[in-house]
């Protein structure tokens, strides 16, 4: 399992990299979000892995170091939040750049 | 009065957040009274940043108070978010809410009618910026460096057009990234030390097990890398002279404070997990820092030289100012502290000022340039209505050119840090601090690395000092207009409150540097930050495993 994950978020980070050094405003914001995502699993991550185990607590006296630590998954919804108002923002700004220099390369001066 | 005495933590966020909320709501065509609003609003910001730099001096005894802490939601400390508010944070609310006051009122002069939305985001950024200072929770931190993230995404592009939506464009990529790098650290730290709370982390930093260490100080670099491009390190400062030489003069004002984000971020996190109390971990990173922040002096030195445009120069300032602070902070000694922190606001204020004059220039500067043309260059040239709209808000300024001149010459005085102004002041404090690491009198070696430090801020002064001079002579000797574009009391005014403010630091140098002197040794024994924040409110004292 851990070792899933840990692939799954270097080919995101990965490929997330690569695209975010390409030269099309796009291509930077698809990266951004592919980082992000490969971001809010190692956060997801960071509150240790468990499988076939109960979500939740049942009543009584539990051993609470059987259960995966629940902030972490607290923290991934903020940051999911955070990272897609984030995402909307930048697309804006990229609609309005591609107006406004009639080109989509990141410097605006395309070819 | 009990009500503002227990919750004047919160009140510079909560403030700003229901001043932009409110005027979201409000029609763009309001001008007046959002004018109005935002005034207000700032001038109750104001006093609150008196009242809570009183609160963190005490009052006036000289007896140590504790911090004023403040539990959100009064849930207790190790888990709930907590605001402390020590003399450091309450100094840097009080600059944000002095710089902000003066590019609020120079905006007045045009600015703030080129384009929708900008009381709101002035308010937020207002907000972020105060969250981001008083915030004792790591993740919350996270949070208000996004909001004021987004305000300033918005602010940068204000008043559009290519080059700044251009600019713009790279900033928020740069940005986004980093903030990426911010979780992962975060994260990292989560993972390891099992809480986000500061001042707990303080605290469990030394007890981390030897085999996790790597992972800890993984995420507190990635953490760092984070706090280093706001704060505009070489090589991670690439993106701050061109956005800053694009956005508007408040804006860019305003703007001055942000790269102080990443620096106090830096000080005040390297301070409490990495200080002196640390263990194994102690003064981590700390010599990487005095490299790069002389470096970043190196690279800003040669960029202010050759910057042919004014912002451009102010920009390089900036970058000269950063790296003068992130050495300081990597020394690590306190009275090195006490000397950068009298610099940070000494510096912020002369470059604020600066940004405000930098516009002003090119208006005395280009030949015919009048209130027209400047106009049509913010609005965009098919928006006829808007145009009439910007009345006669305030008188021209006879002899423009004498106090713009005037001013000039005290803002190349403060920030190349020539006497007799506070610029000179901050920079005595820090380098004699270095010389003299145990006080007057010592006489132990001086290290080659403080011998280059010392040599590069006072080449960086030098340099600025060229630059700034050969600026001048093109702007007030060489213009080439005869009849100068007006220049109106609102633009002049907050120019000269900045600087005079510069000109009252250094006649009360020694109050002020008592207060840093306290600052820094706060800064420097993590320990009592620990015990106050969890003496304070919310902080019942609770049974924790290790973790």
């Amino acid at each position: 399992m851990e070792l899933i994950l840990a692939i799954g978020i270097g080919v995101l980070t990965t490929c997330g990299v690569w695209l975010l050094l390409r030269p099309r405003t796009f291509q930077v914001i698809v990266g951004l979000s592919l980082l992000s995502y490969a971001v809010n699993l190692f956060i997801f991550g960071m509150g240790r892995l468990r499988i076939n185990a109960a979500p939740v607590l049942a009543g009584g006296p539990v051993e609470t170091a059987l259960y995966t630590d629940p902030v972490p998954q607290a923290l991934v919804l903020t940051a999911i939040v955070i990272g897609f108002a984030m995402t909307a923002l930048f697309l804006v700004v990229l609609l309005a750049a591609r107006g406004l220099t009639g080109t989509d390369h990141v410097d605006g001066t395309g070819d | 009065m009990n009500f503002l005495r227990d919750h004047l933590v919160i009140l510079p966020i909560l403030l700003p957040m229901a001043t932009g909320a409110l005027l979201l709501l409000l029609n763009d065509r309001a001008r007046r009274l959002k004018m109005l609003i935002n005034t207000l609003s700032m001038l109750a910001l104001l006093s609150l940043a008196v009242l809570l730099v009183q609160r963190a001096a005490g009052d006036g005894g000289g007896a140590a108070v504790p911090t004023a802490t403040y539990a959100l939601g009064n849930w207790p400390v190790p888990f709930g978010i907590v605001l402390v508010a020590d003399r450091l944070a309450a100094v840097m609310v009080l600059l944000t809410s002095i710089l902000g006051s003066c590019a609020l009122i120079y905006s007045f002069a045009r600015w703030h009618a080129a384009g929708p939305g900008f009381h709101s985001l002035f308010q937020f950024l207002l907000m972020g910026l105060n969250g981001a200072f008083l915030t004792g929770d790591l993740f919350n931190l996270f949070v208000f460096f996004e909001v004021l993230l987004a305000a300033s995404y918005g602010l940068a592009l204000h008043g559009s057009g290519g080059t700044r939506v251009k600019a713009g464009l790279h900033y928020i990529a740069v940005n986004l990234a980093a903030s990426s790098l911010f979780l992962i650290g975060a994260a990292l730290i989560y993972g390891v030390t099992g809480t986000l709370n500061m001042a707990d982390l303080a605290a469990r930093v030394p007890l981390v097990a030897a085999a996790d260490r790597g992972m800890l100080e993984a995420g507190a670099g990635l953490l760092g890398v984070a706090f280093l491009v706001k704060a505009a390190m070489w090589p991670l400062g690439f993106w701050l002279p061109s956005t800053y030489a694009a956005v508007s003069a408040p804006v860019g004002a305003l703007f001055a404070i942000m790269t102080k984000v990443g620096i106090y971020a830096l000080l005040r996190f390297s301070m409490l997990a990495f200080g002196a109390d640390a263990g194994a971990s102690a003064g981590f990173g700390a010599s990487f820092l005095l490299y790069a922040g002389m470096a970043s002096i190196a690279f800003g030195t040669v960029g202010v030289l050759a910057s042919k445009s004014p912002a451009r120069l102010a920009g390089y300032c900036l970058l000269v100012s950063s790296g003068t602070l992130l050495a300081a902070v990597g020394f690590g000694s306190q009275g090195v502290t006490t000397g950068a922190l009298f610099y940070l606001v000494s510096s912020t204020l002369a470059i604020g000022a600066f940004f405000l004059l930098v516009e002003l220039f090119e208006r005395v500067r280009i030949e015919g340039a009048d209130v027209q043309t400047v106009t049509i260059e913010a609005f965009g040239e098919d928006d006829d209505e808007e145009e009439i709209e910007v009345e006669e808000i305030s008188e021209a300024i006879p002899a423009a050119l004498a106090v713009l001149s005037i001013c000039f010459g005290i803002c190349v005085l403060v920030v190349a840090g020539l006497p007799p102004l506070s610029g000179f002041i901050a920079k005595f404090a820090l380098l004699s601090a270095l010389l003299n690491p145990t006080g007057m009198g010592g006489a132990e070696p001086i290290a080659a690395t403080t011998w280059a430090l010392v040599a590069l801020v006072i080449f960086s002064g030098f340099a600025s000092l060229i630059a700034l001079t050969r600026t001048g002579i093109n702007t007030f000797w060489m213009t080439m207009s005869d009849h100068p574009a007006p220049v109106r009391v609102l633009e002049i005014a907050p120019v000269v409150l900045l600087l005079g403010l510069c000109v009252i630091m250094t006649i009360m140098a020694g109050p002020i540097m008592t207060y840093m002197e306290a600052a820094s040794a706060q800064l420097h024994a993590p320990s009592g930050y620990h015990a106050d924040v969890f003496a304070g409110p919310g902080g019942a004292p609770v049974e924790r495993s290790a973790p």
